[in-house]
């Protein structure tokens, strides 16, 4: 299956959780935080919110601005 | 006259009145001149995609110089996205401070007031210290602060114009009504207007590119530390009514009867 991750399409296996999905792009442990769709997923849930086929996830951390 | 003259944003106290921006810097070594120069303990950051690197550079440069992480949701154009942004920068940095900008376009980079106060009355709801980017209207800062917010945070002038402060007296009628601190956010230039807020009774400055962009932005660093440091003395201090005439500051002469309201 295929999901967008931060705007880029990402082939992962089936039964794949957002922990798969930072695993996969090398995303660091901590100062990161994941939205699925509109909603945030908190570092608890990472290894048991299951990603589907579509998805869009965006992992986001802070950079210089403002 | 005490030295003791803390910030103090929702029961927490801060020994610097200037608060940082990070973006416009050339690199993360000049930031860090620049926020060293400044003695700020409290500093912005935007939340953005995680880049290809992987790296969270200007947290670790915050972490090592013991200076707090204050995300904000630049970007953002409504009050739903600035929402999740904030809950992101929770997530993120485990912090539930944020300075909430909505803005109303690219052009002007203005606050869209509509949008920011939707914003604001959630994210008190959700448990947020909020810190409101605002316009410089009395108005709409009252209407932020009865919603919850920590701060309210007026803009000079628009973001990155280097303009200053265009309506002085709209900040001292915020400041005149605010019972949480006003910081005075955007538009500042050089040291000459942080010390101005500060004197129209401001309680921090907030500013980034006047510093990021100067030719040299540790020394202007330093001179926004002493702006803002002169000003809050200035205001504490209490200036002199202004007056039509002169008025001399020295005793007459003994024996210059002649001359009357002589000298100086």
């Amino acid at each position: 299956m295929k999901a967008t991750v931060n705007g880029d399409e990402l082939d992962l296996p089936d039964g794949a959780t957002v922990g798969d999905v930072l695993r996969a792009i090398k995303a660091p442990e901590t100062g990161i935080a994941v939205a699925h769709g509109d909603a945030v997923v908190p570092r608890a849930a990472w290894e048991t919110t299951p990603v589907h086929d579509g998805d869009g996830i965006e992992v986001l951390t802070a950079v210089q601005g403002g | 006259m005490t030295d003791i003259d803390p910030l103090v944003i929702a029961g927490r106290e801060f020994g610097s009145r200037l608060i940082m921006g990070t973006g416009g810097a050339a690199n993360l070594e000049v930031l860090q001149r620049a926020l060293v120069a400044a003695e700020t303990e409290l500093t912005t950051v935007a939340m953005r995609r995680m880049d290809a690197t992987g790296g969270t550079g200007v947290l670790d440069l915050l972490r090592r110089l013991k200076i707090e992480a204050l995300p904000n949701t630049a970007g953002c154009h409504t009050a739903a996205e600035a929402v999740l942004t904030a809950r992101l920068a929770r997530e993120a940095l485990g912090t539930d401070w944020v300075k909430l900008e909505v803005i109303a376009d690219d052009q002007t980079l203005l606050p869209d007031p509509i949008e920011l106060l939707d914003a604001a009355e959630r994210l008190v709801d959700d448990g947020f210290t909020v810190l409101p980017y605002t316009n410089d209207d009395p108005v709409l800062a009252q209407r932020l602060e009865q919603a919850g917010a920590a701060a309210v945070m007026p803009l000079g002038s628009p973001i990155g114009t280097g303009l200053g402060i265009r309506n002085p007296h709209n900040i001292e009628l915020i400041v005149a009504r605010a019972a949480v601190p006003v910081i005075l956010d955007a538009g500042i230039g050089t040291a000459s207007e942080a010390a101005l807020a500060m004197e129209l009774g401001c309680s921090a400055v907030l500013l980034a590119t006047a510093v990021t962009r100067a030719a040299d932005p540790e020394r202007m660093a330093l001179a926004m530390r002493d702006g803002v440091r002169a000003g809050r003395n200035a205001r504490l201090a209490g200036r002199i009514p202004q007056r039509f005439w002169a008025k001399a500051s020295s005793p007459p002469r003994a024996g210059a009867a002649t001359v009357e309201n002589g000298g100086n």
